[in-house]
């Protein structure tokens, strides 16, 4: 909790502000019967039907004015709660976005979405009921137990005795009940997880008929969250009663001493009656209170799921005096060496791969299923960071420059093609924040996309659901290459983003590729020996080493692995 | 999606939840009633201990004793009776929330993709996790306080009945007014957190697609546009959720409000009779008070627990409207018995919107053991053809027929396994590597698992891995190249052997060495099994016995690669487009 306490921050004024006004309004309760006490003393007494009247009034001004304080305070703790809660958010998207590709691999979807949505949501409540009562229970407690020394300090000493004691009980209890509001929220993950997978693999689990197993599945952990939060729950619930005991307790212990103390003459009847008003004042307190914690320790127990994520930390280090890259260099991009492996795997993904690229070069990558293509691709704009040797664009280690700088300039079509919820228009945007529906216009056609979007009856306003959902897997092929184009990039790189096309649109694409009315270096990871056969240099890998590098007819010449793959897709032209 | 269900539809939904745990709603009001009880009595005893302390050395200690007895044992059963009840509550709780839950997967499965495709992952997420969770707080906060609440007004009512019946009478006359303040604020904000809930399920979508496609994000560096379309959503839930808890807030003070006027007035109505007429003492006037202010008490505690359920009937709400969502049409009883593998289409018709036809009149027979390709320009209706074929959307007129049967006739489950399924979306779900293979065929032994993986060549690439084959892997997939999870779905349907294949794209990903090795796996796979396969590799083209030329819905022509080329029509342009370079 402590490390998120800065986002409350702005709230300062707030969270004074709601339970001063609480006070005010718990305050202010204590003098009706005061009122009430001058109006039978005077006012009936006295027959005094204008002062009846007027003490009258004034009980309704403390009613208007505990509503009025009441009310402040309820406002100023759901706008911190509320606020808070949305900065926080905010601030954990944020953090999200920041997390190097290698985090979001080990963390998966689920877990932050629930940790933005439902733990946010107990944290909010949390923060609220904390201001609105957490200070109120305490003040109502200690000033009872003050009331007490001053009507007699020997028999209070049992109020000394029971508050730290009621203490220990809360507290012990959040302790005990902490690990397990904190498993409750993982299991829950877990249920998160059954969920969307069949919703996002609902075609595949129907095709095998796997709809009873799933529920099975889903049923197991959604009882065994159940069982988590009944045994959380009884622990919880335990609360309640502990402290009634307590106090109850201490009332008999009271009675007896007021009794021992009255019979000496030390107490009077009276004296004992207001004793066992406060012990009783603070015991209604107290329910109140036993229901908060519990709404607490949720909360806490949230609240450190969250910092769970700030604290993870982005593994990639920023440079701190970023160099500036060297504009028009000739060699655009150059591998020196470089070794790669991701996080926990048992072997490099590529090693020791050098060869370089010229600005405006079209670079071939191929090679076999998991020989490293995308993985080569994936260092350019440093989404992940190399294990040895480096990677330079522009003549610059790329670990050295501004990644916004360093991922400006390039472009990338992933292997998955994604859009998202909303026009073709705010997707193509992507590339481009600024592009004008002329310059979309031209990269639709470009990427052999532009009578995809005439045929759509909203054109470019054409909506897209969520993942592109309503079209089919070529169209939002083509349209995330457009999306790429409209940023006119210096690098553009294409992983395998021609397969779901058919040859006819593949080899257009080719040909407008190369006539772009921009200096661009193309990288172009395929399978098909003809999507790459006209490329400047082509990068043969063979599991995760180059096996060859060179252009089509030099490879066809010397490198086994590029005949082979070659011979596998021509078999008619086979050397 | 809207919100269908009104206000009384959600309470009965949720009434018939909890009726399923009816003895322990039972036991937990007879449990609160001897907690309130002894509750209530344990003042009087307290009274009557008091008494007994006349001064000095005029206490009955003879006396006194038996009744700090009786004080401690009525503690103990209170007690005991409390957390029972907070046992009960809990597993009342609990247990619904986990009933409907249970209840919403179910349904889920049993959606049509037509509302599946439609819908945001992230709202249906939200409504089954978020919303749930919501609705249990508030539950559980409903049953410990209100069931108290409620017994502590009846209680108190019995001892100001039992004190003076008519002052009695004229306090429940007036306090129902804080009831009518508490039922107005919260008519107004039920609106505010449904609107609160609804936002929040749409920013739960915004999440769910930006977490999910956060790659993508990266990739366009379009982190500061999110965000701020984020912070553009967060705050407008901000703001909702702010007027929600403020105005849902009001009703404590407001009955409190109305109950210190009621005091007020009582007090000094009451003082007014006393100077005026003389018709109430002062002893009275003040037991009168002191019960009024004692019996109002549980009003404002109830107030705020309505509050609390407000917010859990919205959440409510949410989730049972997906649950009431019309599921699949109802599946015939009969199983799909002795697939041959033939297939015919007749004359039908499919689109997804009304306004834009797609598939018109089709027809097409298929015999046993053919392969048939299907090629056509993206976009031409490759893949509703396989939603057709699978069921996984119905056809809006015409039938289709399997084996004889028309797959309306028959069970979706023993459909769908006559075809082996392999999409170029991959899809693997989190779990072993293991696990992802066996979904076909729970039942597979180990050497059966591996033997398939050789088979297509996803043994060597599994054995790398640091766990070979319990290795686990994230929601799809994680660090796994697109070329291995296509391997693994490949491999899935390797080992479950079905009557018929549907290819769509299955190999686009694969390198065509690996794809030419497996090959000869495929092709024994094909072999006697009807296919359909759609693919832009040549060779799976020539080699099929049909091939189905599509564009626009339509199939434009069909037949053998040769009799096509011949033909010299679409298709011969298509093939010839490759070479045009």
């Amino acid at each position: 909790m402590r490390t998120l306490l800065p986002f409350l921050k702005p709230y300062r004024k707030e969270c004074v502000l709601a339970p001063l006004f609480k006070l005010l309004e718990a305050v202010l309760e204590l003098f009706v019967p005061l009122i009430m006490a001058a109006i039978i003393d005077n006012g009936i007494q006295a027959r005094d039907t204008g002062y009846v009247l007027r003490m009258g009034l004034g009980l309704a001004g403390l009613g208007l004015l505990g509503f009025v304080s009441s009310v402040t305070a309820q406002y100023f703790a759901a706008r911190a709660a509320v606020g808070f809660a949305a900065k926080l958010k905010s601030a954990l998207f944020r953090h999200i976005q920041g997390l190097s590709y290698t985090e979001l691999d080990t963390l998966g979807a689920s877990t932050l979405i629930n940790r933005m949505t439902t733990d946010m949501n107990q944290v909010q409540t949390g923060v609220n009921m904390t201001l609105r009562l957490l200070l109120r229970s305490p003040f109502v407690v200690l000033g009872a137990m003050v009331m007490a020394f001053t009507v007699d300090a020997r028999t209070a000493l049992i109020f000394l005795a029971l508050i730290p004691l009621l203490g220990l009980t809360v507290a012990g209890m959040m302790r005990l009940t902490l690990p397990g509001h904190r498993k409750v929220q993982g299991q829950l993950d877990r249920v998160l997880v059954h969920t969307r997978e069949n919703l996002t693999g609902v075609r595949v689990l129907r095709a095998f008929g796997k709809q009873e197993s799933e529920q099975a599945a889903f049923d197991a952990d959604n009882q065994l969250l159940c069982r988590m939060q009944r045994r959380v729950g009884a622990l919880s619930a335990l609360m309640n009663p502990l402290t009634y005991v307590l106090v109850n307790g201490a009332l008999a212990a009271l009675l007896w001493s007021g009794a021992i103390q009255v019979q000496a003459g030390l107490l009077t009847q009276g004296a004992v009656v207001a004793l066992v008003n406060y012990l009783s004042q603070i015991l209604v307190e107290l329910v109140k209170f036993a229901n908060l914690i519990v709404t607490i320790t949720k909360s806490i127990a949230c609240a450190g799921r969250i910092e769970g994520v700030m604290a993870t930390r982005a593994s990639m280090p920023m440079p701190a005096a970023p160099a500036a890259a060297q504009a028009g260099a000739d060699v655009c991009v150059r591998f020196e060496d470089v070794s790669a492996r991701y996080q926990g795997a048992g072997a490099d993904s590529l090693s020791h791969i050098s060869f370089a690229a010229r600005r405006g070069q079209t670079v071939g990558v191929i090679g076999g299923t998991g020989s490293g293509k995308t993985t080569l691709v994936n260092l350019i704009p440093r989404f992940y960071d190399v294990s040895a040797g480096r990677v330079l664009v522009d003549g610059v280690d790329v670990r050295e420059q501004r990644v916004e700088d360093l991922r400006r300039k390039i472009a990338v079509v992933p292997q998955k093609a994604v859009l998202f919820q909303g026009t073709i228009r705010d997707n193509l945007r992507w590339g481009d924040l600024d592009a004008t529906d002329e310059a979309l216009w031209r990269a639709l056609e470009a990427a052999q996309a532009a009578e995809v979007v005439r045929a759509k009856p909203g054109g470019l306003d054409e909506m897209v659901e969520q993942g592109g959902r309503n079209l089919s897997g070529g169209q939002r092929q083509r349209l995330t290459i457009a999306r790429a184009l409209v940023r006119r990039p210096e690098i553009l790189i294409l992983d395998d983003s021609a397969s779901a096309l058919d040859y006819a649109t593949d080899a257009a694409l080719r040909k407008s590729l190369r006539a772009l009315d921009w200096p661009v270096t193309v990288f172009i990871v395929s399978q098909r020996a003809s999507s790459i056969r006209h490329a400047d240099v082509i990068v043969v890998l063979d599991d995760g080493e180059l096996a060859g590098l060179g252009t089509h007819d030099e490879l066809l010449k010397t490198c086994p692995v590029y005949q082979e793959i070659y011979s596998s897709q021509y078999p008619k032209e086979a050397v | 999606m809207k919100t269908t269900s009104s206000r009384k539809d959600t309470l009965r939904g949720v009434l018939a939840y909890v009726g399923h745990y009816r003895g322990y709603l039972w036991a937990s009001l007879v449990l609160c009633v001897i907690t309130v009880a002894s509750t209530l009595y344990v003042p009087i005893l307290t009274g009557d201990a008091v008494d007994l302390l006349l001064g000095p050395g005029a206490v009955d200690f003879a006396a006194l004793w038996p009744i700090l007895a009786g004080i401690l044992a009525l503690v103990a059963l209170t007690a005991l009776a409390q957390w029972l009840m907070g046992l009960c509550n809990n597993r009342l709780t609990y247990c619904t929330v986990r009933d409907i839950r249970r209840d919403a997967f179910a349904h889920i499965q049993r959606l049509p993709l037509s509302y599946l495709d439609r819908q945001p992952t992230g709202d249906v997420v939200s409504r089954v996790i978020a919303d749930v969770d919501q609705f249990a707080d508030g539950l559980l906060m409903g049953f410990t306080q209100l069931f108290t609440g409620v017994l502590t007004i009846v209680g108190t009512l019995f001892f100001m009945f039992s004190v003076n019946a008519v002052i009695a009478a004229a306090v429940v006359v007036i306090t129902p007014l804080s009831l009518v303040a508490a039922a107005f604020i919260a008519r107004r904000t039920f609106k505010m957190f449904t609107l609160q809930t609804r936002t929040r399920g749409e920013q739960t979508a915004l999440i769910d697609e930006m977490v999910t496609h956060q790659k993508v994000v990266r990739a366009f560096s379009m982190e500061d546009e999110t965000q701020r379309r984020f912070d553009e959503v967060n705050e407008r839930l901000e703001k909702c959720s702010l007027r929600a808890i403020f105005y849902s807030s009001l009703t404590n003070p407001a009955t409190r409000f109305v109950n210190a006027l009621v005091y007020a007035c009582v007090g000094v109505a009451g003082a007014l009779v006393a100077v005026t007429t003389g018709g109430i003492t002062v002893g009275q006037l003040s037991a009168f008070l002191s019960y009024a202010n004692q019996y109002t008490k549980p009003f404002n505690e109830i107030s705020g627990v309505v509050t609390e359920l407000q917010s859990a009937l919205a959440c409510a709400g949410r989730v049972l409207d997906l649950i009431a969502q019309p599921p699949e049409t109802p599946d015939a009883p009969a199983e799909l018995k002795h697939v041959d593998g033939s297939v015919a289409l007749r004359d039908v018709s499919f689109s997804y919107t009304p306004e834009r036809e797609l598939i018109r009149h089709l027809n097409l027979a298929v015999s046993p053991g053919q392969r048939i390709a299907i090629v056509g320009p993206t976009g031409c209706g490759k893949t509703t053809l396989i939603n057709l074929l699978m069921r996984f959307y119905d056809v809006d007129e015409g039938r289709i027929e399997l084996s004889g049967q028309c797959v309306a006739d028959v069970t979706r489950k023993s459909l769908r396994s006559a075809y082996g399924m392999v999409l170029q979306d991959t899809w693997l779900k989190a779990g072993t590597i293991r696990d992802n293979i066996k979904m076909g065929r729970e039942d597979a032994t180990d050497d059966e698992v591996i033997a398939a993986a050789k088979a297509t060549h996803a043994h060597s690439f599994i054995k790398r891995l640091p766990e070979g084959y319990d290795t686990v892997i994230t929601e799809d997939g994680g660090s796994l190249s697109q070329g291995q999870k296509q391997l693994l779905c490949i491999t899935r349907v390797m080992l479950c052997l079905p009557p018929m294949l549907i290819l769509d794209e299955a190999t686009s990903s694969i390198d065509t060495r690996t794809e030419q090795r497996i090959q000869r796996a495929f092709e024994k796979l094909m072999t006697g099994r009807t296919s359909f396969i759609v693919a832009h590799r040549l060779s799976t083209i020539e080699n099929a016995d049909v091939i189905l030329v599509m564009n626009q819905g339509d199939v434009v022509e069909q037949g053998t690669h040769g009799e096509l080329l011949a033909r010299g029509g679409f298709y011969a342009r298509l093939y010839l487009s490759q070479f045009e370079q």
